[in-house]
């Protein structure tokens, strides 16, 4: 088991020890050595010239009963009363794959007086809803959650399990998948089935997006994967959505919760930058945080939120709910607009994978016009001015 | 209380370069530091005990040089570092990491909290924290961003969803991950990191927590990593130069375009 180098090609070349993601070789000048920061990921299986290196594939023997487990199902997650939009997208990645898989697309959904939004799934293609409906489940419950969705797959044994990797999805999917014994590939920035496997290939970012792997789960079930929002389009209503809703008692399940949520306080609307379809974004080149109110006019006059790199949130200038990047938030909107931010590796890690980057900087040489779409050179405080005095007049024309 | 900071050596740079001849990912050079989010857990767990007495051990698993982050939080107030390693941990996914700390935390007990970083740099899952807790059998906090009490055997920390704090309250012990928010992690003294350097850090294997071989490494792990690339981020950019009134017409145009204005 684990890493094995044939002494007898190797060449001591150093190659795979260039290549290692994760610094696990050393080449001690008569061998290569494999430490425990190794994960198996075969990049230097892949890169060795002389073919030396090979994983010890140890005999993972299906779980006995895995042909059992069937169905694509995904968690319809809810946010007061309504679906979020990842959830609609998640339906839809379920129903491409059902293309290839060929099983039924059931969604599970939790929440209070929530048979319309069970109703909604059902238009837009989802076969089945497994609806638990209980005042306790109106918000997120972190442990209810858990114990619900645990069971259910316990009760019904569906082939994959995927959740959107929102912050509610990422908090209590590991505990569902621990308790399972399953895996699970967190933030998933792709999903599909591979035709002959029929597995469940899992596509998701590493190193901050700086590098990509694809993980796949063969051996135990269900295949849990959390997935990133703005993906894929949302599921469309179909003419034709039939499907039915399986009501599951909440008192059929042994909810324990240890938790009580004392009170909820509401961010302002500028922050939630995961569903914002524009993003305004401050950084250092702005150079006083009173700066940041320029900026919050011009992402009002187009319904923009507000984003901020890490050098402006650790300067004071703004809240830290709003930075974006590594140590911050990953954000994905229509359109990012960087102002004044230059462009750091752990900010690009954060928003990188926005459809359309606009950047205005004062120095032509910023890293962030690497990434951009379309890149400004020149000073914030007399563009935006000028920008906004613009969009005004053609509002009012 | 006895609180427990799990913690991880990171690569100190999430850049990836590729050898412009063999088109090769080149990780060689990269230095191994404190996982950011960790930094915060450990300055927690430090201020916790400033607050309300008691001691602090930081676990970490991974290779013999991972013992430097257990100094690095040892300078800046840990009292001890417990190292698990073992080649036996090798290919570890979350399911399994988790566990192999689950067995480290139950070798220290009694504990009161547990406290995590809420994810680390290189593999970013955010996992690892709350499958501790499971495997535990703990409450699990996510994403801490203040601790507001600790009071008659609870805890009571406002936390940070997509668009609201929420502020819980759960009993300990119990698990918590944390994020930037929480604090600033202090500079270690000059005596801190005098003791650092002399500190003793216990190092277990795999069979000290006994674990059980079948949940670690390559065989306790469901999901397997089956390729590594490189993304190719190509924008086809235009920079445009000139006085604010070009500029600006030049973006109200696309804005325009865009369907924003």
């Amino acid at each position: 088991m684990g890493l094995a180098i044939d002494r007898e090609k190797c060449t001591l070349c150093g190659v795979c020890v260039e290549v290692c993601p994760f610094s696990a070789l050393t080449n001690t000048g008569d061998r290569i050595e494999v430490s425990e920061a190794c994960t198996l990921c075969g990049q230097c299986v892949k890169e060795c010239p002389e073919k030396a290196i090979s994983i010890e594939e140890k005999p993972q023997a299906p779980a006995a009963d895995s042909a059992q487990y069937r169905g694509i199902w995904f968690f319809a997650e809810q946010r007061k009363g309504a679906l979020i939009p990842a959830t609609l997208e998640l339906l839809s990645a379920a129903l491409s794959m059902k293309q290839t898989l060929g099983e039924e697309v059931c969604g599970v959904l939790f929440g209070h007086q929530a048979d319309g939004l069970a109703d909604d799934l059902i238009k837009r293609g989802c076969e089945k809803v497994y609806l638990v409906d209980h005042p306790s489940l109106a918000e997120f419950q972190d442990e209810a959650y858990a114990c619900i969705l645990t069971h259910l797959v316990r009760k019904y044994k569906p082939g994959i399990v995927l959740a959107s990797a929102t912050m509610v999805g990422r908090a209590f999917i590991p505990s569902v998948a621990c308790q399972l014994g399953t895996g699970l590939t967190a933030d998933c920035t792709g999903v599909s089935i591979d035709p002959e496997t029929k597995l469940l290939v899992q596509t998701r970012p590493t190193f901050g997006g700086n590098l990509m792997a694809r993980i796949l789960c063969r051996a135990h079930r269900p295949q849990m994967a959390t997935v990133r929002p703005k993906m894929c389009d949302p599921a469309p209503v179909l003419p034709d959505g039939k499907g039915t809703v399986i009501r599951e008692e909440y008192s059929s399940f042994p909810v324990c919760v240890s938790m009580t949520s004392v009170r909820r306080e509401s961010l302002e609307q500028t922050v939630d930058l995961q569903s914002a379809e524009i993003i305004v974004s401050g950084g250092r080149g702005l150079g006083d945080g009173k700066n940041f109110d320029l900026l919050r006019e011009f992402a009002d006059l187009i319904g923009a939120a507000v984003g901020a790199s890490r050098a402006a949130v650790d300067s004071g200038w703004i809240a830290y709910p709003h930075q974006v990047g590594q140590t911050g938030r990953t954000v994905k909107p229509k359109i990012y607009i960087a102002c004044g931010i230059s462009g750091a590796i752990q900010h690009l890690a954060g928003m990188q994978t926005s459809d359309y980057i606009i950047a205005i900087n004062k120095d032509p040489d910023a890293p962030i016009f690497k990434v951009a779409n379309l890149g400004i050179v020149g000073d914030i405080f007399e563009i935006l001015p000028a920008l906004m005095k613009k969009i005004r007049s053609a509002k009012g024309g | 209380m006895r609180i427990i900071v799990c913690i991880k050596q990171v690569p100190d740079t999430i850049e990836v370069k590729i050898d412009p001849e063999t088109r090769r990912i080149v990780r060689e050079g990269v230095k191994g530091v404190l996982n950011p989010f960790d930094a915060y857990a450990v300055e927690e767990a430090v201020r916790v005990k400033e607050r309300f007495g008691g001691e602090a051990t930081a676990v970490t698993m991974g290779p013999q040089q991972a013992e430097q982050v257990l100094r690095d939080a040892i300078a800046v107030g840990i009292d001890r570092g417990v190292l698990l390693t073992d080649r036996k941990f090798v290919g570890s996914d979350t399911l399994a990491t988790s566990y192999a700390l689950s067995r480290a935390v139950k070798k220290l007990e009694p504990f009161d909290l547990v406290i995590c970083g809420f994810e680390t740099l290189d593999g970013s899952t955010g996992q690892v924290g709350p499958e501790l807790a499971t495997h535990l059998g703990l409450p699990c906090i996510p994403y801490v961003s203040k601790i507001l009490s600790v009071d008659n055997g609870r805890i009571e920390c406002r936390r940070l969803l997509e668009d609201h704090y929420e502020t819980l309250s759960c009993p300990l012990p119990a698990v918590i991950t944390v994020i930037k928010e929480i604090n600033e992690p202090r500079i270690p003294s000059l005596r801190g990191l005098l003791k650092a350097k002399k500190a003793e850090i216990a190092v277990w294997s795999a069979q000290d927590v006994a674990a059980d071989e079948r949940r670690i490494g390559h065989e306790g792990s469901p999901t397997w990593v089956v390729d590594i690339w490189k993304p190719v981020i190509s924008k086809e950019g235009r920079v445009v130069k000139g006085d604010a009134e070009e500029t600006a017409e030049e973006l109200f145009r696309q804005l325009k375009t865009m369907g924003v204005v």
